[in-house]
């Protein structure tokens, strides 16, 4: 069993109420930030920590705060992004519907260590019985004196409040996300000048997931040294892991980074293997941006190591052999689905959800999705294949947010290891709309 | 059916112009909404926009006609294609009148994998329409939704705040007929 430092007290009874949260511990890490640590102190714990962006990006949060710029007299803000989204991803969502106050802690330290007196939380629209959960949450902790003006007598002040969005994936892009609480549409904003510099309303921001700020109170409470010593390499501490799809026990799981992803598939005490006795035959480790794996790369690589839980041994191999560990949205395929089926899903996803601001983005991911749409229902040709990775390269890098990167990825790497099941869509167009292609020779090592 | 961000941008809001005066807020929601623009900063009080759409909808029918949407620009002092751009940019918001109780199935790759698209299927079937489309008696809309963030649960679907999780055709026949009993007599 590894180490829970976030949902170490999700399952006590009542634990979303202030009164039993401060009895397990809670809040334990504003008195000590706001009693014994300066603001500085605070960032050089994340820094020392090394934790790493937990939305996906994995870009370490101690540099992304030590980049806020700091003029006088403009203030700050703290944005934490809970406009969680990206298919395959519910883990956000079970943080703050179990255990809201952690999050709210997280914030407050958070903003002391980023010297905001205002900070928000954006939350999806889908999710507005969360926003009232945390919202009430957000209520108790100023009725304890744990937010608004003086804090714990210690001079420091904040403010927080929660906004939901509208059912908006690319609000999940962090300028996208600034755009809207700002009351407008999604569009990303052309970088630079980043958050960073100029954020919300032209000020300093910092736009952080949700699992992220709720780790920078374990690593106060215990130290970034401490936090540091979970995990291996570069992958430090713990991970919020969603796993779903056809697993015997799909759910949220917090595992330490270092994991084997054997292990975490297979074994009993985590997903505890593929649902209804059939055999593995994809994954997509990190959310549907991330590239698809077929059964061979996935419990190794391709050098034949063990596959870690890790942000560096899910991407070994690069795209041509690896993936990413993105975001934690662990989607296992088994036997019996379609690859081409469930690309043309996913590119329906991002054409339904690319917000038309760049023509690649927006003419590009309809473009596939209809391709892929004649391919899945028998209507394709072999060139289509060929096509898809034309308009890829169109996409890819030409658009003012990462969320054309993310639509081309998938599409790419599902073609690059089940080409041969694309094909067999096209030379087998009656069977393909009746039948699934199977496992084929994916599953077998490499050599 | 063709679907992305263009299906919905060229729905014009005058489509649903009417000649209905605009809706009010009773004191008690006026509170609210004051509540909402106090989140923020003098002057930033067009932030409290999508959080008031919301509002909206609910107490005003399901959907955000165009006196709605001129009432809700007049109570944040600004202009009303301000809220209009922000009402037909967010999937959330209904520009047109639904049925009493949208039914919104999640079909994206996770909850496919589970068969959401039998769920969609089995829906069709029951009230004899296709998504998108309202049942005849003006009870059910139902729609399909891009992943909701209930991925371990699926098959699954949205109706109004509340999520139902772990969908079979028994479940789905349980759950219309409540809905049908809570909304009949509204």
């Amino acid at each position: 069993m590894g180490r829970k430092l976030l949902l170490e007290h999700a399952n006590v009874p009542g634990i979303e109420t202030f009164e039993v949260y401060r009895r397990n511990g809670g809040y334990r890490s504003v008195e000590k930030a706001l009693k014994t640590m300066s603001p500085q102190n605070v960032v050089e714990e994340v820094q020392a920590s090394g934790l790493r962006g937990r939305g996906g990006a994995g870009f370490p949060t101690g540099m992304k705060w030590s980049f806020l710029a700091k003029p006088e007299g403009v203030p700050r803000y703290l944005l934490c992004n809970a406009d969680e989204s990206e298919p395959g991803t519910f883990k956000d969502r079970y943080l703050m519907e179990k255990i809201p106050h952690l999050l709210i802690e997280g914030m407050i330290v958070s903003s002391y260590a980023l010297g905001c007196n205002q900070s928000y939380i954006y939350i999806r629209g889908e999710y507005m019985w969360v926003l009232e959960i945390v919202e009430k949450a957000i209520a108790e902790a100023y009725a304890n004196g744990f937010l608004g003006k003086n804090i714990l007598g210690s001079g420091y002040d904040l403010d927080l409040a929660i906004a939901p969005g509208g059912g908006a994936y690319i609000c999940g892009e962090e300028t996208a996300l600034i755009e809207s609480l700002e009351g407008k549409r999604g569009n990303p904003r052309i970088k630079p000048p980043f958050p960073a510099v100029k954020g919300l309303w032209g000020c300093p921001t910092v736009v952080n997931n949700v699992e992220s700020i709720a780790a920078v109170v374990p690593i106060v409470n215990d130290g970034g040294a401490e936090y540091a010593k979970i995990g291996i390499g570069k992958s430090t501490g713990t991970k919020l892991i969603s796993a779903c799809g056809n697993l015997v026990k799909p759910g949220v799981y917090e595992i330490e980074l270092g994991l084997s992803v054997e292990e975490f598939i297979y074994s009993d005490e985590w997903c505890g293997g593929i649902a209804n006795g059939k055999k593995i035959k994809a994954c997509v480790p990190g959310g549907s941006s991330v590239p698809i794996l077929p059964a061979n790369l996935i419990t190794k690589t391709a050098e034949g190591t063990d596959r870690l839980m890790t942000y560096e041994s899910l991407a070994e191999g690069g795209f041509a052999t690896g993936s990413m560990l993105g975001s934690g949205g662990f989607i296992v395929f088994d036997e019996d689905q379609c690859i081409v089926r469930n690309t043309w899903n996913f590119a329906r996803f991002y054409a339904h959800e690319s917000c038309g601001q760049c023509s690649p983005c927006r003419e590009g991911t309809g473009w596939m999705e209809k391709v892929l749409r004649r391919l899945e229902h028998g209507q394709g040709h072999m060139h289509d294949i060929d096509l898809l990775a034309e308009i890829n390269k169109k996409i890819e890098g030409n658009t003012i947010c990462p969320l054309g990167d993310a639509a081309a990825w998938p599409v790419a790497a599902a073609i690059r290891h089940f080409r041969e099941e694309f094909e067999w869509h096209v030379t087998h167009p009656d069977e393909a709309v009746k039948r699934n292609f199977g496992i084929a020779s994916n599953h077998m090592p490499l050599v | 059916m063709q679907e992305n961000w263009t299906h919905k941008m060229s729905i014009s809001v005058t489509h649903n112009y009417t000649d209905q005066p605009e809706p009010e807020f009773s004191a008690e929601k006026l509170l609210e909404v004051q509540r909402f623009i106090n989140m923020y900063p003098e002057g930033k009080q067009k932030s409290a926009l999508m959080r008031i759409l919301h509002l909206a909808e609910e107490e005003f029918g399901g959907w955000l006609s165009v006196p709605t949407m001129n009432y809700v620009a007049r109570l944040l002092n600004i202009q009303p294609i301000e809220v209009y751009e922000v009402a037909t940019f967010y999937t959330m918001f209904n520009i047109e009148k639904p049925g009493k109780v949208v039914l919104e199935v999640c079909r994206t790759g996770p909850c496919m994998l589970v068969g959401s698209d039998q769920i969609i299927e089995y829906i069709e079937n029951k009230l004899d329409i296709k998504v998108g489309q309202t049942s005849a008696d003006g009870m059910f809309t139902l729609k399909t939704a891009e992943c909701l963030g209930a991925c371990g649960y699926g098959p699954m679907l949205q109706c109004g705040k509340h999520y139902h999780e772990h969908l079979t055709p028994a479940k789905v026949d349980e759950l219309l007929d409540t809905l049908r009993k809570e909304h009949s007599d509204k």
